[in-house]
């Protein structure tokens, strides 16, 4: 255990969670506009190709991230077409959006398999970064890390204080009363949907293009799903799905430097325990039903067909 | 102005009309998507659907890989209609198909190299109870904690996987196969292995058990109790409940029985073309399964056609690989389409499309 630094362990723990705190904070507006979309590790892949493929192809990372978002959202139309305006079910329809980003990204990666991607350096924080201790595990990171920091608050602030926040709830907990008050329920949902689609699409870009960086089939390997039990470990808040993030970064962290240090503990089972972690959590959290239905979103993956 | 008006009661023609419309639907998109990479659209179509079963040179082989594949993707499948008929969301098939190869393998490699019949009976039942039990983990922690059936099942996949490599290399790795990862081989040994049954079809026991399993669904559904306690819980789950509907019991039983189903695939796939345990068994049969499922429009017959056509794309798919060098992924991008467009001309079964003059609301 001695071989484990404390410090390089929580600044590793930030970027781990940075791919998972992205996807799920998209997520977490999806659901509460009142729309559940499964398609989370769909939309990561595909964002981790594209980003991955645009970064190689211009040189530039910042590109790459723009190209990842576009990218996810491009993907979440299919499901916000298929599930406002055709009414198919959300849990089948986010099933098959998984399904296609994996199938899909495969296709655009095969000519990427082996490539590095350009580099993208850390944020030049001065004086903050020289802290000893505080500076190498909090100011030292690349600037998707803060981004996606200040994402959490900005939904935070946007669900809590603005205008348009509130119609998004409202159209979240009852689409009928919504509608009935004159707001566009289809459309802001699908925003919402472009929204989580693009948040998924940087999360995904963040594992192909920093964290591992390369790009391999497959390599997302669950965060999607991770997200998506993420936003229900968190209750819907934005707050508690960061500390969820960095819960669950911390677990993926400590587990990878256990099996580097040769811990005489099965590597299989240290591999699986992230998994394990997020049904445990899960099952703590929805284990107390009043309070689960108290912070769910009311409408959270019903149909909505204005009548008239 | 098109707007979308309610059915009283799903189309009965539409109903069986709208798989037809996706899979058309899906071969247009699918010649355009691989003319977008620089093949010849038609001859990638024909490829895929015709040449595995009516070309003189390749048909001889790939006709009874039509079954071989359709067995497992039919036999999960059947299983999973039952829960997604009720809205009991198991999409973990694959975990429990994992797993199933495990249990059952795992029993038979304990008794090698005995010679007794009832070797290949006894790793049918570990097989299944394996996935059974595997799905009754999403099943106890849905019915006692209320924790969301969908995100537990699948992650468990990501479980399964880990075992699966740490059995192929360690506990049940053959001692006689130099130090590589893998189990024995059963085909190897008579007693364990999944024969074909009749030379030249690709029959071998899986593919009887998945016939079995539909007829089986097919009795349930239209004749039983609990088939009709299924459809009426998908259909209104309140009004289920006040009927006397026990939904705890239904999660256990239709998430129990989709587990031993995919178990048993896994058994018989491990036992059979698979031939051993190895760490890339997974062939995402579990998840395939889910757009068999649909496709067929989780009834049992359909289902029988889903799987059978969704085998073809599986090998033609292959075919496709090996004549024009279409590569693998194209062929999953091509199985994601076909859900899309099922779910999106699903509309026409529910919803009547009316063009209406715009009118001041």
């Amino acid at each position: 255990m001695g071989a484990i630094s404390i410090e390089l362990l929580l600044a590793s723990l930030m970027v781990a969670s940075t791919p998972i705190l992205l996807a799920a904070i998209g997520e977490l507006v999806v659901e509460k506009s009142g729309v559940l979309n499964l398609g989370v590790e769909g939309m990561m892949i595909t964002g981790a190709i594209c980003g991955f493929a645009v970064a190689v192809e211009t040189g530039s990372p910042f590109l790459g991230f723009v190209g990842a978002a576009l990218g996810g959202a491009t993907l979440s139309v299919i499901f916000a077409v298929l599930t406002q305006y055709l009414l198919s079910n959300q849990v089948a329809t986010g099933l098959a959006l998984t399904l296609f980003g994996l199938g899909f990204s495969a296709l655009i990666g095969q000519g990427y398999v082996g490539i590095k991607p350009p580099a993208i350096g850390s944020v030049n924080l001065g004086i903050l970064s020289d802290i000893p201790f505080v500076g190498p595990v909090l100011f030292s990171h690349d600037v998707t890390v803060y981004v996606a920091l200040a994402l959490v608050a900005a939904v935070w602030a946007f669900l809590k204080f603005s205008r348009a926040g509130l119609i998004l709830r409202a159209v979240g907990e009852s689409h009928e009363a919504a509608h009935a008050l004159g707001y566009k329920v289809v459309r802001i949902r699908f925003l919402a949907i472009l929204f989580g689609g693009a948040c998924a699409g940087l999360g995904g870009a963040y594992l192909s293009l920093v964290r591992v960086p390369q790009w391999t089939e497959g390599m997302t390997a669950g965060a999607g799903w991770i997200a998506l039990a993420l936003v229900v470990f968190g209750a819907w808040k934005p707050w508690r799905v960061l500390l969820g993030a960095y819960l669950f970064g911390g677990v993926t962290v400590l587990q990878l430097n256990l099996q580097a240090a040769g811990l005489k503990v099965p590597v299989e089972l240290l591999s699986m325990s992230p998994y394990l972690i997020t049904i445990l959590v899960l099952v703590i959290m929805s284990a107390d039903r009043r309070r689960a239905a108290l912070n769910a979103p009311a409408a959270l993956g019903r149909v909505f067909h204005a009548s008239t | 102005m098109i707007r979308l008006e309610k059915r009283p009661t799903p189309s009965r023609l539409w109903t069986a009309l709208t798989p037809l419309v996706a899979v058309l639907a899906t071969v247009i998109a699918g010649g355009l998507m691989f003319a977008a990479l620089g093949k010849d659209p038609v001859e990638a179509i024909r490829t895929i659907f015709y040449d595995p079963l009516f070309n003189e040179q390749f048909a001889s082989y790939s006709r009874p890989q039509l079954l071989v594949k359709a067995g497992p993707l039919i036999l999960i499948a059947i299983g999973l209609s039952l829960g997604f008929k009720a809205g009991i969301w198991n999409i973990g098939a694959e975990g429990q198909y994992i797993m199933g190869a495990i249990c059952g393998g795992g029993v038979g490699l304990a008794l090698y190299p005995s010679e007794s019949p009832l070797i290949f009976p006894l790793m049918v039942l570990a097989g299944a109870l394996g996935g059974w039990a595997w799905a009754m983990i999403p099943a106890i922690l849905k019915t006692k904690f209320n924790t969301n059936e969908i995100l537990v099942s699948l992650l468990l996949v990501y479980v399964a996987e880990q075992l699966l490599a740490s059995v192929s290399l360690g506990l049940l790795r053959s001692p006689d196969g130099g130090g590589f990862p893998g189990s024995r081989n059963f085909q190897h040994w008579d007693a364990a292995a999944n024969v074909e049954l009749f030379p030249g079809t690709g029959m071998h026991w899986g593919v009887v058990a998945a016939f079995i399993a539909v007829i089986g669904a097919y009795v349930l559904l239209a004749r039983h109790m609990l088939g009709y306690q299924i459809r009426l819980t998908g259909a209104a789950p309140r009004a289920a409940r006040f009927s006397g509907v026990n939904p705890t019991r239904l999660i256990v039983t239709c998430l129990g029985l989709s587990g031993a189903l995919a178990g048993l695939a896994g058994m018989f796939e491990v036992s059979g073309p698979a031939g051993q345990l190895s760490i890339d068994f997974g062939s995402n049969y579990g998840f395939t399964a889910i757009i068999v499922a649909f496709l067929g429009r989780l009834h049992p017959v359909g289902i029988l056609l889903a799987g059978l056509l969704m085998a073809l794309t599986y090998i033609g798919g292959e075919l496709a690989q090996f004549m024009l060098g279409l590569p693998a992924a194209a062929i999953q991008a091509f199985q994601g389409m076909l859900l899309f467009f099922l779910l999106a001309v699903d509309v026409l079964t529910n919803f009547r499309i009316r063009l209406i003059k715009s009118e001041v609301a």
